[in-house]
């Protein structure tokens, strides 16, 4: 009996690691919700350089000043472009049959984009603009190709020349010593007013934000989960004893 | 309080039906653990209306309202995330637990006479489950719900001469619509919770009337005492009303681990591209049905040909709707004269090993995108899945089964 309990979980084993598929290689990218500073940070530069396109409409000022402990008034006073009241939902004014013959397809709303493709697949994305002269804003994207998206943030990381590597691992060649692909980018075309590591650094930020915008509820539900599964356990422990003391009589 | 009781009792035999269904019913004391997922279908089936009545209070049933309600259930609503993750866990949980409780039956040859009914009854449950989910899985409205059930709908439009015109008329519509969303709601919260509803009484009347069946597969009727009542029985209340307590302590604990930690268990209970609203116009690159549905969902695909000038879409429904079908017959085509698997021959063991290998390898297979060598293992566990039954009549007749204890064995 037991043999065949095992033998079905072995059967079973391959089906639960297919669970993350991802579509390329990509940077991998931890997101972590508790850190607050992060998600201002990322919060801030949602707000001065997304949102002029991207809505995430699905999600109200309010709850981010709250989950992300930023004073009401501050917010309100720093982060809401829109003239909107901080209780509501965080609309865009851009009309989307107007966007699409802009861009080729409206930008989407980006509420869920981190629970739609991942963490790590939004800090690739957003680092992976590169020239390239045949596109109609003159960038492309190493991570979706041929993106409808202008390189909205080109005055923070500067332009790659070619190609960016994505998800590839610096290695060092063991009888040179030369490192070879230390940084994604080899040579800009434009240089921007951060260094790449500082880059990197603040699009973990904005990435750690979209993922706590995919999931404002995470904190609070692992946090509340712990207490569960210990009530859970203690329930077990009156259960067993309940259970033994009335099956002492079954011989 | 013994008075309000007899006043009601002298109205409503209540104290009759506590005693034929709890007190007095007399279940073999030899239950393992495949028999804790009975109760715990039910345990799923109480959670499931109960979130459900909830989550249909902030819910918007309409092509251009429903995604946006499930976020505000998810943001806006108190605890209606946690509503919401219990919802979408239980289904999947029920599906886990009505898998296992089945393979029980098929293990202790629950399915054989006296409790042909009672399997019946549970087949169409399980039938009902399935309709039920796949409704449920669109009221979402996204991309993947969107497409899971337009497929699932084109199946029906395989049907020859009268396929299209059903079709639409499931639909309601040329393609899933607003239309599609407010009937499968409706299908969803009313209609079908009602016939589950009214399935499991007779499933668990039907059980009643005959006795649970055991472990070992025999008779404990067979075996009274002097107040006729079997030696080998214990009344169902209170030892396995508490015994179930303990299975239901383990479960909530394995549930509550996915609802408080892994809510989309790795893109099997909630997938990815459900996270985006539906677009008609845009395809998904890989559709893949819910993982219950899966083993299913890659014997449709497996039928690659056409026979008899029957097109392969329509052979691919036939078998899915076979597979389905056989297992209601199961009954009539075990010819063994013992239930369970313990006394069984070893025929009987194996083809139940591969019949199990064959059913998770198909459900791994229809998760997956298709590729040749996947194909070719799919046919091969499809025909795999359909022997099982075939030839049951035939190797449980002839193969040697082991004597049969007179009582319970532990």
């Amino acid at each position: 009996m037991k043999k065949l309990i095992v033998s079905l979980f072995m059967v079973m084993m391959p089906t639960l690691a297919l669970a993350a598929a991802p579509s390329g290689p990509l940077d991998s990218m931890r997101s972590d919700h508790a850190n607050k500073p992060s998600l201002q940070r990322g919060a801030a530069l949602f707000m001065n350089y997304c949102l002029g396109c991207h809505s995430l409409e699905y999600a109200r000022y309010q709850r981010i000043a709250d989950d992300l402990e930023i004073p009401a008034d501050l917010f309100e006073e720093n982060l809401i472009f829109t003239g909107a009241r901080i209780g509501e939902l965080i609309e865009i004014g851009m009309d989307k049959r107007q966007a699409a013959s802009w861009f080729g397809a409206p930008p989407p709303d980006l509420t869920l984009v981190s629970r739609l493709r991942g963490d790590s697949w939004v800090y690739s994305y957003l680092r992976a603009f590169y020239k390239d002269d045949s596109r109609p804003f003159g960038v492309n994207n190493a991570v979706f190709e041929n993106v409808g998206m202008p390189h909205v943030l080109v005055e923070l990381q500067g332009l790659c020349a070619s190609k960016p590597t994505v998800g590839v691992k610096p290695s060092v060649e063991p009888l040179s010593g030369v490192v070879r692909n230390a940084e994604p980018c080899s040579e800009w075309a434009i240089e921007g007013s951060m260094t790449p590591a500082e880059f990197d650094r603040a699009m973990y930020d904005l990435s750690n934000f979209l993922s706590y915008m995919g999931d404002p509820v995470k904190l609070q539900r692992e946090r509340l989960g712990i207490f569960v599964l210990i009530f859970i356990a203690i329930f077990f422990v009156f259960a067993y004893l309940l259970n033994r003391e009335y099956w002492k009589d079954v011989h | 309080m013994q008075k309000l009781i007899q006043w009601i009792d002298e109205r409503l035999p209540i104290v009759e039906a506590y005693n034929k269904h709890m007190g007095k019913y007399y279940a073999p004391k030899n239950f393992n653990f495949w028999y804790f997922f009975g109760s715990l279908a039910m345990l799923v089936l109480v959670l499931q209306i109960v979130t459900g009545i909830w989550l249909t209070m902030s819910y918007n049933p309409s092509a251009e309202g429903a995604f946006a309600s499930v976020e505000y259930i998810m943001r806006d609503v108190e605890w209606g995330w946690l509503i919401r993750y219990l919802h979408s866990t239980g289904a999947s949980a029920f599906f886990v637990i009505v898998y296992l409780h089945m393979f029980r039956g098929l293990l202790y040859g629950s399915y054989k006479k006296p409790r042909e009914l009672v399997w019946i009854f549970g087949m169409a449950i399980y039938l009902v489950l399935m309709a039920e989910a796949f409704m449920g899985y669109l009221l979402p409205w996204g991309q993947m719900s969107y497409w899971g059930a337009q497929v699932i709908v084109n199946l029906f439009a395989a049907i020859p001469v009268i396929g299209d015109d059903l079709s639409l008329w499931i639909r309601g519509d040329y393609l899933v619509s607003g239309i599609t969303l407010n009937r499968f709601f409706a299908l969803h919260v009313i209609a079908l919770p009602l016939v589950l509803l009214g399935l499991v009484v007779l499933h668990i009347l039907a059980l009643h009337e005959v006795g649970s069946n055991n472990p070992d597969g025999i008779d404990i009727k067979k075996n009274k005492d002097e107040n006729g009542i079997p030696k080998d029985g214990i009344p169902f209340h209170p030892y396995y009303s508490i015994h179930d307590l303990l299975g239901v302590a383990v479960f909530l604990f394995v549930f509550c681990i996915v609802v408080f930690f892994f809510p989309e268990m790795g893109g099997f209970f909630l997938e990815r591209p459900n996270f985006e609203p539906a677009n008609p116009l845009k395809t998904p690159e890989h559709i893949a049905p819910v993982w219950y549905f899966t083993p299913f969902y890659a014997m449709l695909s497996a039928v690659t040909f056409s026979i008899f000038g029957l097109e392969a879409q329509f052979l691919g429904v036939v078998v899915m709707g076979a597979a389905i079908a056989i297992l209601f017959v199961l009954p009539w085509l075990d010819r063994s004269p013992v239930r369970s698997m313990r006394y069984k021959g070893w025929v009987s063991r194996l083809a139940l090993t591969i019949f199990a290998i064959s059913f998770v390898g198909l459900g791994y297979l229809g998760a997956v995108p298709v590729t040749e060598g996947r194909l070719l293992t799919a046919q091969i566990l499809t025909v795999l899945y359909f022997l099982f039954f075939i030839l049951m009549p035939f190797y449980t007749r002839m193969e040697k089964t082991k004597p049969v204890p007179e009582r319970v064995t532990g």
